[in-house]
């Protein structure tokens, strides 16, 4: 990975005035950024804040409105990522950019110029896995590879092309604490071999562990561009967001009472064919309680969620029990009647009709015990359902009774879960609350979900993002491959424990688990 | 020439247009698009073939005019998914709906009409063993064509940089554009191979299966192709063993018409097409979704630029 050093004092690559217009929508106001070679420097900002537009023009996916690109001092035109990578950029993506039916050399190649041949993939694949730790098989189909396997993939595709800048969207989103480690290893590593890294983050810590330099973006625009390990992490944040973020109150005294929710010995096979079989799944929530259910993405969450919401039926009624209530076999409605509330995670599509109003919307849970008689549809009171949520829970619409797909992710988040907490239910079980959601939004979210909690109901919280949880739940298990660790209060649990219990290590050397 | 033989012969020629124009389908799916206008295109191919056949007396002529009138229409289709980011479903149907129409209009002034049949290769010695002989030595052109084609596609698909391209477009076509991969550039191609084969398809029953144009000629043909496709789980090999399949299909019911088994003949003509629900059905009770389907067959792809 050795990279030709640039005239020295010359930026490896210059960013000026890059600006970006989608109609009305500025997602890049004149952004100024430069990235000196061997320098890993972090990319900050909100959702929405530009972050993603600005790296999608820098790897020549999109066109700037406006603005010059400057690589080792010569202004470029990036016209298409086959260009971007002729320069010397490769990307690691988000949502990765990968093939699941395809075998993991193939995901490669075909990202490669057309010398490279699958063998000779084959041959290179080993050697950069062993130089860098990336253990990979180069005969496996993608869709059987956990998320750090798939962004390895990811990583090693860029490697190969010797990049002199590697950028990494919002890398550790989908990575266990120690698989997120392990990358930060190889990024240290590349960076003092010369090769310059644009790191993409919310993650504070992270960025504070990885690098000296963070230019933070919000609206579209530059704020700031800051040393993060000088900076305390609240004044990140405030830079972030633009104002102060509060924090989230549970000083309110609690003393769970009764059982809401009684999952024992749940199994099941698993949905499709790359589904996760539930194993032998044992819960209790009770009045007044956060339950937090950590796991990284593709563990049986989704599974959980349907077989608790009554999508998918367990075969014994006794599995599930709800506000005392064998409901194993019960649909979703007789669920909802039993005082049951849910949120699945993908909210436009499953969670609200995208081209349906929000009026409407109101009527996929609430049907179940109002907005509607004798099967007609009592319109007005779903008009002024709609008409609370969005007071109560600051749902910030375009119209008076927009389309869903009209809101953004955050507003659409905090219409769908103030529409399950204003039936106020005995229990809530809710599945990644604020994911992909701005942190104002996500912040008046987790604060309505213990304030639920606190006025005596049950909230069972499935989440990927350990941060939340931590800072929401009273107790926490963690699913790994379809079976779940015992729920332990969450004084008890430390990072570095749910991280083994994530990897599935804890179970395999035993004895962790003392309860 | 045993009876035996003669049926064996038949259902060479009965699967020979279905082959065809499903690998040309499994083509154009690979890469993602789901063209319903297979029907429309072959038949446009077997009376564009015809015509051209019957006007310059070549069928040379002819089957290079089938060919490109599948092609031209696919090219249409192209531009309708491709161009407008279009509905697929409607655009293939209305593609079908259109070539039914135009190709009567195209046909109209070849109607009775007769081409005379086309000399079958005959590889010496070896077509003379009893039985087999004639049924693997002493076909048309078409025949072995198809059966190279099968080969071909495999190859491509599976053992080339391209066609490893391609999979992937079919795969995922918005990680397959941030990887900067071509999608429009490959999907036009691989419609219009797919179009090209349909008028194969079409020029082949028009100038050796009936040798004659009346309209409609095509009778579903089509649409057993598309079917075929799924049957196949998007596998040459698989094609090839399917159409054949229903090829046979095809020809006994014939027979068993002929032979008054008391079964009424509209239920024996119906069997191929039954059976192409059937293998549908099946199919989707074992695995949910179908295996083997292109990630993003059907999507239009509209890139954020």
């Amino acid at each position: 990975m050795k990279a030709d050093v640039p005239p020295s004092g010359t930026p490896l690559v210059e960013l000026k005035g890059i600006s970006k217009r989608y109609g009305d929508l500025l997602a890049n106001n004149g952004i100024d950024l430069s990235i000196e070679p061997g320098e890993i420097q972090a990319l900050l900002g909100e959702n929405g804040a530009g972050k993603s537009t600005l790296v999608k023009i820098l790897y020549g996916v999109i066109e700037p409105s406006a603005g010059v690109i400057r690589w080792q001092g010569r202004p470029v035109t990036i016209g298409s990522p086959v260009e971007a990578r002729a320069l010397g950029l490769g990307m690691v993506f988000q949502h990765f950019s990968l093939f699941d039916e395809l075998s993991v050399a193939e995901n490669i190649a075909v990202a490669l110029s057309s010398e490279w041949s699958l063998s000779k993939v084959r041959e290179k694949l080993g050697e950069i896995s062993r130089t860098y730790g990336l253990a990979l098989d180069a005969d496996r189909a993608v869709w059987t590879l956990s998320a750090g396997e798939r962004q390895r993939i990811e990583i090693v595709r860029c490697l190969l092309q010797n990049p002199r800048l590697l950028i990494l969207d919002e890398p550790t989103s989908v990575l266990t604490p120690q698989e997120a480690e392990h990358l930060f290893t190889t990024l240290d590593r590349l960076s003092a071999e010369g090769c310059s890294i644009l790191y993409i983050s919310h993650k504070l810590e992270e960025v504070r562990r990885l690098c000296r330099r963070a230019t933070i973006l919000r609206a579209g625009r530059v704020v700031a561009t800051i040393d993060p390990r000088a900076s305390s992490a609240r004044e990140i944040a405030a830079l972030m967001v633009g104002s102060a973020v509060g924090e989230i109150r549970t000083d309110a005294p609690h003393h769970p009472q009764g059982e809401m929710l009684r999952v024992s010995n749940l199994s099941m096979p698993p949905a499709g064919l790359h589904g996760q079989a539930l194993r032998d799944i044992s819960l209790v929530a009770r009045a007044g309680e956060i339950v937090g259910i950590a796991g990284v993405a593709g563990n049986g969450q989704s599974e959980l969620f349907a077989a608790l919401s009554g999508e998918r039926l367990p075969d014994r009624a006794e599995s599930v029990v709800i506000n005392g209530k064998p409901s194993g076999t019960l649909g979703i409605d007789p669920r909802r009647r039993l005082g049951a509330a849910f949120v699945p995670e993908e909210r436009l599509g499953h969670a609200a009709a995208p081209s349906h109003s929000l009026s409407e919307n109101t009527l996929i849970s609430h049907a179940a015990t109002e907005v509607s008689r004798s099967g007609f549809i009592l319109m007005n009171a779903a008009r002024r359902v709609a008409r609370s949520i969005v007071q109560s829970f600051d749902v910030r619409t375009p119209e008076g009774d927009p389309q869903a797909r009209k809101l953004s992710g955050g507003n659409l988040q905090k219409f769908v879960i103030g529409r399950e907490i204003i039936r106020r239910p005995k229990l809530l079980i809710v599945d990644q609350p604020t994911w992909g959601v701005d942190a104002g939004a996500a912040r008046l979210i987790r604060q309505a979900l213990v304030d639920l909690a606190r006025e005596g109901s049950a909230v069972v919280v499935v989440s990927q993002d350990l941060d939340e949880l931590f800072e929401v739940a009273d107790r926490m298990a963690v699913i790994h491959q379809g079976t779940l660790s015992p729920l332990k209060p969450i004084g008890e649990w430390t990072k570095e424990a749910v991280g083994l219990e994530m990897l599935g290590v804890a179970q395999a050397q035993g004895g962790v688990h003392a309860v | 020439m045993t009876t035996f033989e003669a049926i064996l012969l038949t259902i060479v020629t009965a699967s020979t247009p279905l082959l065809i124009a499903a690998l040309g389908e499994l083509v154009t799916e690979r890469s993602g698009v789901l063209n319903l206008g297979v029907e429309g295109m072959m038949v446009m191919g077997a009376a564009c073939s015809f015509a051209a056949a019957v006007t310059f007396d070549s069928t040379l002529l002819g089957v290079a005019a089938g060919m490109l009138a599948g092609a031209l229409m696919a090219a249409l289709f192209a531009l309708l998914v491709l161009g407008f980011a279009a509905n697929q479903t409607g655009s293939g149907l209305a593609l079908t709906i259109l070539g039914l129409g135009l190709s009567g209009l195209i046909g109209a002034p070849f109607v009775g009409a007769r081409r005379d049949p086309i000399a079958p290769v005959d590889i010496p010695v070896l077509s003379d063993i009893p039985i087999v002989g004639r049924l693997f030595f002493e076909q048309d052109l078409f025949v072995y064509a198809s059966i190279v084609l099968t080969v071909l596609v495999g190859l491509y698909l599976m053992r080339t940089r391209s066609g490893l391209t391609l999979r992937s477009i079919g795969e995922n076509h918005t990680s397959a554009n941030a990887l900067g991969l071509p999608v429009w550039r490959v999907r036009f191609w691989a419609i219009l191979f797919g179009g090209a084969c349909a008028g194969l398809a079409g020029a082949y029953l028009a100038l050796v299966y009936t040798r004659f144009w009346s309209p409609g000629m095509t009778a579903g043909r089509g649409w057993i192709a598309l079917a075929l496709v799924v049957f196949a789980a998007w596998r040459p090999g698989w094609v090839l063993v399917g159409a054949y399949i229903f090829g046979a299909a095809t020809v006994l019911q014939l027979h068993a018409q002929a032979a008054q088994f008391g079964v009424p003949s509209q239920v024996l003509s119906a069997v191929p097409y039954l059976a192409t629900i059937v293998a549908l059905l099946l199919l989707s009770i074992r695995h949910g979704r179908a295996i083997g389907a292109p990630g993003s067959l059907g999507v239009p792809f509209v890139p954020d630029r």
